[in-house]
């Protein structure tokens, strides 16, 4: 028998992972943070998430005619975004939002790997301009662990107050969008993504380290670690800032990316007319991006500096 | 784990529990070869037979035409049938001195052993190892002679023996070392005098611990009066890869473009230094070698003891044959290893492993974007920028390409292997590469 045999360039052997298997990843990795978004905003939260998750697959469904789940990116933008919302938001904002990331921040653009903005923070920024009482308003949901009912009391955040504790910061029982609060919950997820390899030290490294020396300007150490955790900070450096697409490649445009986020957001928090600025530090910077991977290109192997 | 490595790399599956148990059989002796002559880099031999004459093992039958190039040798005593062009394993067709044997294997005159090593002179040893036909045996089949010969600029302080073996799947190196170690650190040695060095290193990966602890024993037995370490190197591909154990070893880095005779260094593969004591001891050319047949299409995988010349198919044929759902095979590892048209090819010098790979391994992804992931920035050895050299050889941006310094691309293979987008990265640079190639020589 005549055998065919496949003939190719090498290698000839390729790892098994693929867009579809980060992007599960990274849903496993916000798991606990779903989990701690719903413990202390009761279902409210399941629902936004929901919600956000199906209404930005529907769209990319829409526009690219191949699939419901596809290659699971426009369920990451999906949750992201619900990350990034108050606990008890309108339906039709949840559904406004996810629209908006995936046929603007990302279709428009070309799709994924060539949008220039991250696409949740693009939805963010939408509804926070165009639906400023409903996003940026100075009542949030006041977490009530265990408390599964349909009412939630309001309370302004911890940006606006600066007095909640550094403990209460930390574990996340604190007023604040749905899956910002618990920097606990988000560092486990981190965790699991650093370890699979899919997000890299320098962009959280920088991003957080560079909040916390700004911060201390703002009243010594407690508030260089209260700027930290208060707001989306964590859930920006470790989730937002570390997307793939929209962030440097080379390692010392990693670092200067994560810096020029928290610059950003620092200069908003102090000087700006939001009380958080996270969302506007990293876009700003993801249109920055090509040009600081063009200015970051590293040295060869066996280069010597000139 | 050792510490002992370089930046970059990945970490595949090694699959090599099918053949790293399995000493080194001989191959049934052909009845035919098919000898090209062209078995390493630089200027192919012209044939010192002729049709109609009858040969004998280790007879020289090519004579090199260049400095940079090694002479060819009978693996049978035979009658030359014919001398023609015929399949290659890099591609095209090759002219071929084909062999028919008498089944006698009646040795030449020639073969008869040399001085000790203590006596002979590094020029003496030269001409052994260009005599017998030496080249690099890790794939790369550069002339050992040409090597042991590096221009009197360079200073040669450390010689590297390669015991990595970081290709998936093969394990020749590994069973020399563990079968050959005495005859390996002879050869070693015998390498350290002809360059004058005065450090050997023996590089093993840390995936091998008894090639580690069989080799430190034989250089305890034979390593005699030479400053011989073994080393245990962290498992990674491509460990193997020149620049990376030269680093891993030594330290040091090789200049873009340069080659290690640059940080004082030379490499030798662990097979080589076996042939080395060959030619020196039996005086026996290079006319076998260790292949590990393997995949997960062979049906029964085997180290075996290899002519040179005898065709892939007679090999596959007494391994048991392929598996029905082969589909694949390519001569090497399955990382930078070729695949082929045809099992009509002969092994030649540089075969270290026929591997037979099946459907699972030959299944196409679409391409999709680049999603800008950085896993090949991460794990490129030469730390350059694949994704953005890949993309401008995929439109042939030929310019960008070379700006960002394709022709220090080794074609590892590591951004193609990891890429999630499933980008045939280290294709298209291949093809800048030989665009770039093109247009130096104009």
């Amino acid at each position: 028998m005549e055998r065919k045999l496949v003939v190719s360039s090498s290698p000839h052997f390729k790892s098994p992972e693929d867009i579809q298997s980060i992007m599960v990843d990274v849903l496993v990795a916000l798991f606990p943070v779903a989990l701690m978004a719903v413990f202390l905003f009761g279902y409210h939260a399941l629902i936004t998430m929901v919600i956000a998750i199906l209404a930005a697959m529907a769209t990319e469904a829409v526009i690219l005619r191949k699939g419901f789940f596809g290659d699971g990116s426009a369920a990451v933008t999906g949750l992201l975004l619900a990350m990034c919302l108050p606990p008890d938001a309108s339906w039709w904002l949840v559904v406004v939002g996810s629209a908006v990331s995936i046929g603007i921040g990302k279709h428009l653009f070309g799709g994924i790997g060539n949008n220039t903005f991250n696409p949740a923070l693009v939805g963010r920024a939408v509804l926070l301009v165009s639906w400023a009482g409903h996003m940026a308003g100075d009542i949030w949901g006041r977490p009530e662990p265990f408390n599964f009912t349909v009412d939630l009391t309001t309370q302004a955040t911890p940006l606006e107050t600066y007095d909640a504790s550094l403990l209460d910061l930390f574990i996340g029982t604190v007023p604040g969008s749905l899956g910002e609060t618990s920097a606990l919950a988000l560092i486990i997820g981190a965790i699991f993504l650093f370890y699979r390899g899919h997000i890299d030290w320098r962009i959280p490294g920088s991003f957080i380290g560079v909040v916390f020396i700004l911060g201390l300007f703002d009243g010594g150490f407690t508030m260089g670690l209260y700027h930290v955790l208060a707001g989306g900070v964590m859930l920006g450096a470790l989730y937002m800032a570390t997307d793939m697409v929209t962030s440097p490649v080379t390692p010392t445009g990693k670092l200067i990316f994560g810096a020029g986020c928290a610059a950003v957001t620092m200069a908003i928090r102090f000087w700006g007319g939001y009380p958080e600025g996270v969302t506007y530090g990293i876009l700003l910077m993801n249109g920055l991006t090509p040009f600081i991977d063009s200015l970051t290109i590293p040295k060869k192997f066996g280069e010597v500096k000139q | 784990m050792s510490e002992r490595t370089f930046v970059g790399g990945i970490h595949p599956s090694y699959f090599k529990e099918a053949t790293a148990g399995m000493a080194i059989t001989p191959a049934r002796p052909p009845s035919r070869v098919v000898i090209p002559l062209q078995q390493h880099i630089g200027a192919p031999c012209e044939a010192v037979v002729q049709e109609g004459d009858e040969v004998k093992v280790g007879q020289k039958i090519g004579e090199p035409k260049g400095f940079v190039s090694a002479p060819i040798h009978s693996s049978v005593s035979g009658k030359v049938t014919k001398i023609a062009p015929f399949y290659h394993p890099l591609g095209n067709p090759v002219e071929s001195v084909i062999i028919e044997s008498d089944g006698q294997d009646t040795p030449d005159e020639s073969i008869k052993p040399n001085k000790a090593l203590e006596e002979l002179t590094p020029d003496e040893i030269k001409e052994i190892a260009k005599e017998a036909g030496l080249v690099g045996l890790g794939g790369a089949t550069f002339p050992t002679h040409v090597k042991l010969a590096p221009p009197p600029e360079f200073k040669i302080d450390t010689l590297i023996i390669n015991g990595a073996e970081c290709e998936p799947f093969l394990t020749a190196d590994h069973r020399i070392m563990l079968e050959r170690a005495e005859d390996m650190v002879y050869g070693t040695m015998a390498f350290m005098k002809a360059l004058g060095a005065e450090r050997g290193i023996i590089g093993i990966e840390d995936n091998k611990p008894d090639a580690i602890e069989s080799v430190q024993k034989a250089v305890a037995e034979v390593g005699g009066g030479y400053n011989l370490e073994v080393q245990s190197l962290h498992t990674k591909y491509p460990q193997g890869a020149e620049k990376m154990l030269i680093k891993a070893t030594t330290g040091r880095e090789v200049p873009p473009g340069a080659l290690p005779m640059a940080v004082n260094v030379v490499n030798q593969n662990v097979g080589t230094a076996v042939a080395m004591t060959e030619a020196i001891k039996l005086g026996k050319p290079l006319y076998e070698r260790v292949v590990t047949v393997t995949g997960p299409g062979i049906k029964e995988p085997a180290n075996l003891m290899v002519r040179n010349g005898t065709l892939v198919e007679d090999v596959i044929e007494q391994c048991g044959g392929m598996t029905d759902d082969a589909r694949k095979v390519v001569l090497g590892g399955p990382l930078m290893g070729l695949a082929q048209p045809t099992t009509e090819v002969p092994c030649i010098k540089g075969t270290s492993g026929i591997l037979i790979l099946t459907e699972e391994f030959v299944e196409e992804f679409p391409i999709d974007p680049c999603i800008k992931c950085g896993k090949c920035v991460d794990n490129c050895p030469m730390n350059l920028l694949p994704n953005t050299i890949g993309s401008a050889g995929e439109i042939e941006n030929i310019d960008m390409a070379e700006k960002y310094g394709a022709m220090d691309c080794f074609e590892c293979g590591c951004c193609t292997y990891i890429c999630p987008a499933n980008r045939p990265l280290v294709q298209w640079i291949k093809l800048a590469k030989g665009e770039i190639a093109a247009r130096r020589k104009k």
